[in-house]
């Protein structure tokens, strides 16, 4: 996956695979698996992505977000309600798999 | 039943999903390790509502079968026993007899005798309405209160099983156990626990197992054993092309969970925060320090689906290069225009059906968060229309299909022929469901479910 644009890194370019997936009916969850700690070190950077951002890029509310930063494994990964429920009429991704892509294309700061 | 002593389980999972298919010689090397059970899980509720909605099968019945006939030789020849959940994928009762009948065939065809046991799953509303109104249900995040007419409105509702239901029909004599709806986890962990094996780390490995080769390096590739003893388990690949590492097996507990650190089951709640994940050899991961968390209320979680309508889909393409550079003007005017008609032809109000337009190629998958806005090369326009009939959906389908074929852009003076690739152009979906519960009932281990030891009556 690669989708560096005009300037500066993105943070699929940092990562071995960004992901999305349902987690039951309900909610979606994704994850960043980067490279290495230094990926790592840029994306749990709480100023960089955080409940606000996450809110912004998936038009939901940032009290419902969760956010995990897992440094043994280089993942920070987040989850949030389903803003459309599965299968319904309004939901073009029934697995919520392709909903990484908001996420993965975020720019590095400072690049 | 082989009855070992109780210091070691293997549990041998072949395939993330029965019916998904596992080289046979995946099973071959499970048993020369020693597998003490075989676990396989068959259903999810990942590929929708559909499936619980009108208790159907999402694998056929050749691919179940084909599945069942390895697992069932091979729980004959080692004398071992197979655990199958969330039969006919969304463990509904009909879900559990088609399994049953499936395995049925197979046994006779194979000149294999061994005990069924079936566990249905499935809920009954008015009973559900006295957990209701005795205050007995939870709403889980996101849902809201539980009504009666929501439990009224579901085609089906079942309750998610723990591993208590599988470990009373093992106890009970039974060698191959059909559970309805049940945790994913429990399918694999009913075993192990019988046998005495601690909790976190029994837990912990049946997360890891529940779909097979994910867990692995090469999660294509066949399935793995998990062995588990009295302070924690390793975790090791049935194909010789797959390995697993510590990496490869802790991030499996983040694969479809909100929470990557706990998993609320029926009877308590794994932790894995204080779990060690460490390489063996090339191949084989050991996991110590898994804890789990007995709660102090049994619950039972519900899974309901209802009928939301009946779709018609339509679909047509653009590829001129007019309209393409101002698709989201000629999706608004073609949103207008279906609307307009169909309060003219069919006397409908937007209230009283629904429709979405998607322009694959353009923004289909994310629509408002797709943030890409380059000129797309050719746009399929997919209209799904969602009425409270097969008839009205397809009468509103039909009114928009002149459109879909001729609607010009706003500056057109003259009708453009788009690009329908089939004919004709409406597919009726029947009806479609949608999930209402994300609820646990306060309750006891076995009470919301049914075993039947022996073969099916229907058979």
């Amino acid at each position: 996956m690669s989708e560096t644009l005009a300037e500066g890194r993105t943070l699929a370019d940092l990562a071995i695979e960004v992901r999305s997936k349902n987690a039951g009916p309900f909610w979606v969850t994704m994850e960043l698996f980067m490279r290495d700690s230094e990926g790592y070190a840029i994306v749990a950077d709480e100023s960089f992505i955080n409940e606000q951002v996450v809110s912004g890029l998936y038009g939901v509310d940032a009290r419902s977000i969760q956010i995990f930063r897992i440094p043994s494994l280089n993942v920070v990964k987040v989850s949030f309600p389903r803003p459309i429920s599965q299968g319904s009429l309004r939901d073009r991704d029934i697995h919520a798999g392709q909903h990484h892509v908001p996420l993965a294309r975020m720019r590095v700061l400072g690049e | 039943m082989d009855n070992r002593p109780g210091d070691v389980v293997r549990v041998l999972a072949a395939t993330g999903m029965l019916g998904s298919g596992f080289p046979e010689a995946t099973i071959e090397r499970g048993l020369e390790l020693g597998a003490d059970v075989i676990s396989v899980d068959g259903g999810s509720t990942d590929s929708g509502p559909y499936y619980l909605g009108s208790a159907s099968s999402k694998s056929t019945a050749q691919a179940v079968k084909r599945d069942l006939r390895h697992l069932l030789r091979a729980s004959a020849r080692a004398n071992i026993p197979l655990i199958v959940g969330s039969c006919g994928t969304s463990g509904t009762d009909k879900g559990v007899d088609w399994v049953a009948g499936i395995v049925a065939d197979v046994m006779r065809e194979e000149g294999i005798d061994l005990k069924v046991a079936r566990i249905y799953s499935e809920q009954d509303a008015a009973h559900l309405k006295d957990d209701v109104a005795a205050g007995r249900v939870r709403a889980l995040a996101p849902a809201g209160e539980l009504d009666s007419e929501t439990l009224e409105s579901c085609t089906h509702i079942v309750g998610v099983m723990g591993h208590e239901p599988i470990v009373e029909a093992l106890q009970g004599g039974a060698q191959v156990v059909l559970a309805g709806r049940a945790t994913d986890t429990a399918v694999a962990a009913a075993y192990p626990l019988m046998k005495g094996m601690p909790a976190g780390p029994t837990w912990h490995a049946a997360k890891i197992v529940e779909c097979g080769g994910l867990c692995t390096t090469n999660p294509r590739e066949g399935g793995v054993l998990a062995t588990i003893d009295a302070t924690g388990f390793s975790i090791e690949p049935l194909s010789p092309d797959a390995a697993c590492t510590p990496i490869s097996v802790a991030a499996h507990m983040l694969y479809e969970t909100v929470n990557p650190f706990e998993m609320r089951e029926p009877d308590g709640t794994l932790d894995v925060r204080d779990a060690v994940y460490t390489a063996v050899d090339d191949r084989v991961v050991r996991v110590e320090g898994s804890r789990f968390h007995v709660a102090d209320q049994y619950t039972i979680k519900l899974e309901g689906a209802r009928i939301s309508g009946f779709e018609t889909v339509s679909f047509s393409a653009v590829r001129d290069p007019i309209i393409l550079g101002q698709i989201d003007a000629w999706a608004g005017f073609l949103r207008e225009t279906i609307i307009g008609r169909v309060r003219q032809t069919l006397e409908l109000e937007p209230s009283e059906y629904a429709f979405d337009i998607r322009l694959y190629g353009h923004n289909a998958v994310l629509d408002e968060l797709e943030p890409e806005s380059a000129p797309p090369r050719e746009v399929g326009v997919m209209l799904l229309v969602n009425a409270g009939d097969q008839a009205t959906a397809t009468a509103v389908a039909k009114v928009a299909n002149p459109l879909m074929l001729h609607l010009p852009a706003h500056d057109m003076d003259y009708l453009p022929s788009l690009a329908f690739p089939y004919s004709p152009a409406e597919i009726e979906r029947g009806p479609a469901y949608e999930f209402v519960l994300n609820h646990a009932v306060d309750t006891t281990p076995t009470k919301l479910f049914r075993t039947k030891m022996g073969e099916a009556s229907y058979v």
